[in-house]
């Protein structure tokens, strides 16, 4: 069975509304404002002195920035997730405002960032292109790090009681125990949201190397800046070109980096018997069986490690010394309650400073947002039914078929991470000359951008039915229908709820870039929430940047929790299979 | 006395007891205070049915649980925090996956911050003497379990420690692996080739105990509680066939069926019997705890009973029973009056033969009455739901019930059972994706689905 490819989004217990829940509504409006605000306070100037070339000669050149620019985020994100995960799960209290906060952080569109962390950073270097590519960098690390971080945090909460016991017993100090119990815990699902992490980071990249802000139009030399500029000049043999590095640039990293590292990855899997289907990578294998790694690993690697290990083994020696002393309690609940109400001041002040900037947008601007936000949720809505139409047949087809799947299911992943919105272009010249343009075309982005989610889920989901289910099923003699109805659609429920949150998440952040293109000469936007970030954001207008923002992260996250943890756990109680 | 006592220890439990308080303020008592020591070359069992709190008890030795109160020494200075001289052999093995047989063993003494070379050496010796040779290099996955679980005791005795702890080091095995490791520590054990000074193993079987102890520790449950602590001294590599032998399991048993009785130490004709105090502890009133069985399960214990009343534990050594898949079974239909035990032996009372001899719709009606009869729980969901407007009871309103008496994972087992008996009796369903229970006789807008 193969893992579905979801960002570790596994609903908490709860389901019933708390008090707590309108403070995380606050606490959105107040992050919101924190990270529009930024913006405000900034104003630097950045002159670029360079054009982006649609010329094919730089494409090698735009294709390392790129890739550079790519890594540099996804180390960012990787050292925060794992820092932000271990606070969260060491400290209870720490748990209890950052897993929110990243909920809330998760909801925010990358484009809505923008703003803040580019005026920010180019006022601190000003005039320098520096400042702009850190800006980049942090944008990318936006779109990578948040279903990392949760991923993290949860394999370290489902760690086994007894190799933690283990670990204490036999005394393992806080380095050991990280670095033999806890990251290695988490070493799977950090890897499998690493692949969708990456995917992520090429679906904005046209947005985050190439956009305007207010008046300044900013570029940054790059695969994304060229497609960007091929598109808005019409230039398609670049398109062409740039579409085709990028598809193999993309094919290139999957084999050579995440097939490896999905294969390699396996042993860090708690199950104690051997799959019989696990990944497999020829280019682990090779590395595995080089006498020359070997060699290194063991003359120079291995004792770089002891040395290294017994070095920290002296820092941080094993304390003999008690740990647990029971701290009076009635400190620890003080301090507790003085933190927490410290968070809820915050909160609170933040709120009214929000409350006081959008007092001043008038009630026809609201009515926009608010009219926006439905269009772009009917299209959400929409996608996500064609997306199922479309992806559940398939999906349950490769599923049954093993294979069909064992050729087709590295090609669909493959596919999956080729950005959609390189491929935008090509497809709204085809919409055009069909007559559907943008109102179509958003949606075919959306779709594009998040049907592998649920296709992902529904093939794990239709290979986890047990066949003895299929065999029943033929003995009985149920009808097609009545197969469909009894068997596969909720065998399947599980996995296509879980990939429909992640859909939908990733549905509502492609609204921004598909509802706002600039395209052969020309921006072509089309009503919705989206639009009216992505035009905020480019003319400046934080004021209505905050309120869209707002609307979109408080739909993202109460859907959240009205619609999908319910069904969540409908999924999980009523629907898990027997073994 | 006292004090020599206190010297010659390895690990004296003074007072130590485990309780913990509910959000709600009721106080749930895992163990109630006892006084207990371990000595120098010694094999000690703690002996109980599931819920005794026999697991809470090594932890607390282990320094892994602090105790709410009274206090562990550790030759004779007062224990804060992990117990240094302790390892642990865990029932799931707790190896970690990711690392070789090697690895695994040498974790111990990586974390000591023993060096490359004394610690390959030690951890190699260890293997070698556990039987590992030639599995240095295999993942635990690739290992049966039987061997998964040398891995676990190599890794403990690697580390040297004083006192080696067994969680029910043996209940994840088959039969024969588990035989042939048990013998196979007790000749490491009697060899002196390990630098072990003494071991407690946890276990709920009688055999095992009574096979490898030197002395063993019978714990009761609700709440854990000492209830018997007796040496056996009959020679090691002990003929489980043989009368003393037998004769020890018998009383064993008898200490474990009774539960509410003050057990007398078992004695030996053919040993000199040194017997420590048994706290006699006052049975508070206490709430009917049920045994979390099937219904299914205690008719098959009566069809069983029907042709070959007598000696409980024949009866569970005949079917390969252990003690903690039978006692729960006696227990129960003990509680529902279908079977007497009198002395060890098992007899079916008037209703019990009654049952055994009915159909299914007659059987059903003998438990539908004894339920109501006899078992609390039942009774009063079944008044609830006839007091409610809707004939509906939401699950949450029973489970607080519960909690003032049991820990919520406890309580949330004795309503399933409740809910599983009264199912079987047809007095009440159960709609689990609502989370009601509701009359059965009342119409039901959604009948439950089946999965």
């Amino acid at each position: 069975m193969t893992r579905p490819l979801t960002p570790g989004n596994r609903a908490p217990e709860r389901t019933a509304w708390t008090w707590q829940d309108l403070l995380l509504v606050l606490a959105i409006v107040a992050l919101v404002l924190l990270i529009v605000r930024t913006a405000n306070q900034f104003h630097g100037h950045y002159d670029p002195h360079f054009t982006i070339s649609t010329d094919i000669s730089v494409l090698p050149s735009y294709t390392a920035q790129t890739l550079l620019r790519m890594i540099l985020g996804y180390i960012l994100s990787l050292v925060f997730s794992l820092v932000y995960s271990y606070t969260a799960y060491r400290s209870k209290m720490a748990a209890r405002f950052m897993l929110p906060l990243l909920d809330i952080l998760q909801s925010i569109p990358v484009l809505s960032f923008l703003p803040g962390v580019t005026l920010a950073l180019i006022s601190l270097f000003p005039g320098q292109r520096l400042g702009v590519e850190m800006a980049a960098i942090v944008l990318i690390f936006t779109g990578m790090a948040w279903n990392m971080a949760f991923s993290f945090y949860q394999s370290l909460c489902g760690i086994p009681q007894e190799l933690i016991e283990a670990s204490r017993v036999y005394r393992l100090n806080a380095w050991e125990r990280f670095w033999s119990l806890e990251l290695p815990a988490g070493a799977i699902g950090l890897v499998w949201n690493s692949v969708m992490s990456w995917a992520g980071g090429w679906f904005f990249l046209m947005a985050i190397e190439a956009f305007t802000l207010g008046n300044q139009s900013f570029q940054l030399p790059g695969l994304g800046s060229f497609l960007a500029v091929a598109a808005a000049h019409g230039n398609f043999p670049a398109i062409y070109w740039g579409v085709s590095v990028l598809i193999g640039v993309v094919v290139i990293t999957d084999l050579l980096v995440w097939r490896p590292l999905i294969a390699w990855v396996e042993k860090f899997k708690f199950e104690s018997v051997e799959t019989q289907s696990a990944p497999q990578s020829w280019v682990l294998d090779l590395v595995r069986r080089s006498p020359t790694l070997r060699v290194i690993q063991e003359r120079v690697f291995q004792p770089l490690q002891e040395a290294f290990d017994q070095r920290l083994n002296r820092t941080f020696a094993v304390r003999t010394a008690p740990r647990e002393l029971p701290s009076p309690q009635n400190l620890g609940q003080w301090f507790e309650w003085i933190f927490s109400s410290g968070v809820t001041i915050i909160i609170l002040w933040g709120v009214w400073e929000a409350a006081l900037m959008l007092r001043q947008l008038s009630p026809t601007v609201w009515l926009s947002v608010l009219l926006g936000a439905c269009f772009t949720a009917l299209r959400v809505f929409t996608s996500l039914i064609l997306s199922l139409l479309i992806t559940v047949p398939i999906g349950v087809g490769i599923g049954r078929n093993p294979r069909l799947a064992q050729v087709l299911q590295p090609i669909v992943q493959v596919v999956a991470s080729v950005p959609a919105t390189a491929l935008f272009p090509i497809l709204l010249l085809a919409l055009i000359h069909l007559g559907g343009g943008l109102q179509v075309g958003s949606i075919a982005l959306m779709i594009l951008g998040t049907m592998w989610y649920v296709l992902f889920n529904v093939i794990a989901g239709a290979q986890a039915i047990p066949a003895e289910l299929f065999e029943a099923a033929l003995v009985y003699k149920l009808t097609r229908r009545q197969r469909w109805q009894t068997l596969i659609l909720p065998g399947i429920f599980p996995y296509l709820v879980t990939g429909m949150i992640t859909a939908v998440g990733g549905a509502w952040n492609a609204s921004i870039v598909s509802e706002y293109v600039t395209f052969n000469g020309q921006v072509i936007t089309t009503p919705g929430l989206g639009s009216i970030i992505s035009e905020a954001s480019a003319a400046g207008n934080f004021r209505l940047l905050l309120a869209a923002t707002v609307v979109m992260s408080l739909l993202v996250v109460i859907t959240n929790r009205l619609v999908w943890r319910p069904m969540y756990h409908l999924a999980q109680e009523k629907y898990r299979q027997l073994i | 006395m006292l004090v020599e006592k206190a010297t010659a220890s390895l690990i004296a439990l003074e007072k130590v007891g485990k309780a913990y308080e509910q959000p709600s303020g009721q106080p749930v008592v895992i163990l109630e205070p006892m006084d207990l020591c371990l000595k120098p070359g010694e094999i000690v069992a703690l002996l109980g049915p599931s819920g005794s709190g026999k697991s809470t008890l090594m932890r607390i030795i282990a320094g892994l649980i602090p105790p709410s109160q009274g206090q562990v020494m550790y030759h004779g200075q007062p224990l804060v925090g992990l117990n240094p001289g302790v390892a642990i052999v865990f029932q799931s093995f707790a190896l970690y996956p990711w690392l070789t047989v090697l690895e695994n063993v040498e974790l111990g003494l990586k974390a000591k911050g023993e060096p490359l070379g004394p610690r390959r050496e030690k951890a190699l010796k260890m293997i070698d003497v556990i039987g590992l040779d030639g599995f240095e290099n295999a993942y635990p996955k690739e290992l049966s379990g039987g061997m998964r679980q040398r891995v676990g005791f190599a890794r403990a005795l690697a580390v040297e420690p004083e006192l080696l702890c067994m969680d029910e080091p043996f209940s994840a095995l088959d039969v024969l692996t588990a035989e042939n490791l048990r013998f196979e520590l007790l000749d490491l054990w009697l060899e002196r080739r390990i630098p072990t000074r003494a071991i407690l193993i946890v276990t709920h079987g009688i055999e095992e105990a009574l096979t490898l102890a030197d002395r063993v520790i019978v714990l009761g449950r609700n709440p854990g509680r000492i209830r018997a602590d007796f040496p056996v001294t009959l020679p090691h590599y002990r003929d489980r066939k043989s009368s003393d032998f037998q004769s020890l399991v018998d009383q064993v048993y008898k200490i474990l069926t009774n539960p509410e009785a003050p057990a007398e130490p078992p004695t030996l004709a053919a040993s000199n019997t040194t017997s420590v105090a048994t706290p006699a502890t006052p049975a508070p009133a206490k709430y009917q705890s049920l045994p979390g069985v099937r219904i299914g399960s205690i008719a098959g214990l009566l069809e069983l009973l029907e042709d070959r009343q007598g000696d409980l534990y024949r009866l569970a050594q005949e079917l390969l029973m252990e003690v903690d898949d039978m006692l729960p079974l006696v227990e129960a239909a003990q509680m529902m009056d279908l079977v007497n035990l009198r002395e060890g032996d098992i007899t079916l009372t008037r209703i019990g033969l009654e049952f055994s001899a009915s159909g299914i719709d007659e059987r059903k009606r003998i438990i539908r009455q004894q339920l109501l009869e006899h078992i609390r729980l039942v009774q009063q969901i079944y008044r609830l739901l006839q007091a409610k407007r809707h004939q509906r009871v939401s699950e949450e309103l029973i489970l607080d019930l519960l909690e003032g008496h049991f820990t919520p994972k406890e309580a949330y087992r004795q309503f399933k059972t409740a809910v599983d008996w009264g199912r079987y009796a047809e007095l009440y369903g159960y709609d689990e994706p609502a989370g009601e229970v509701f009359l059965e006789a009342a119409p039901t807008l959604e009948t439950p689905v089946v999965t």
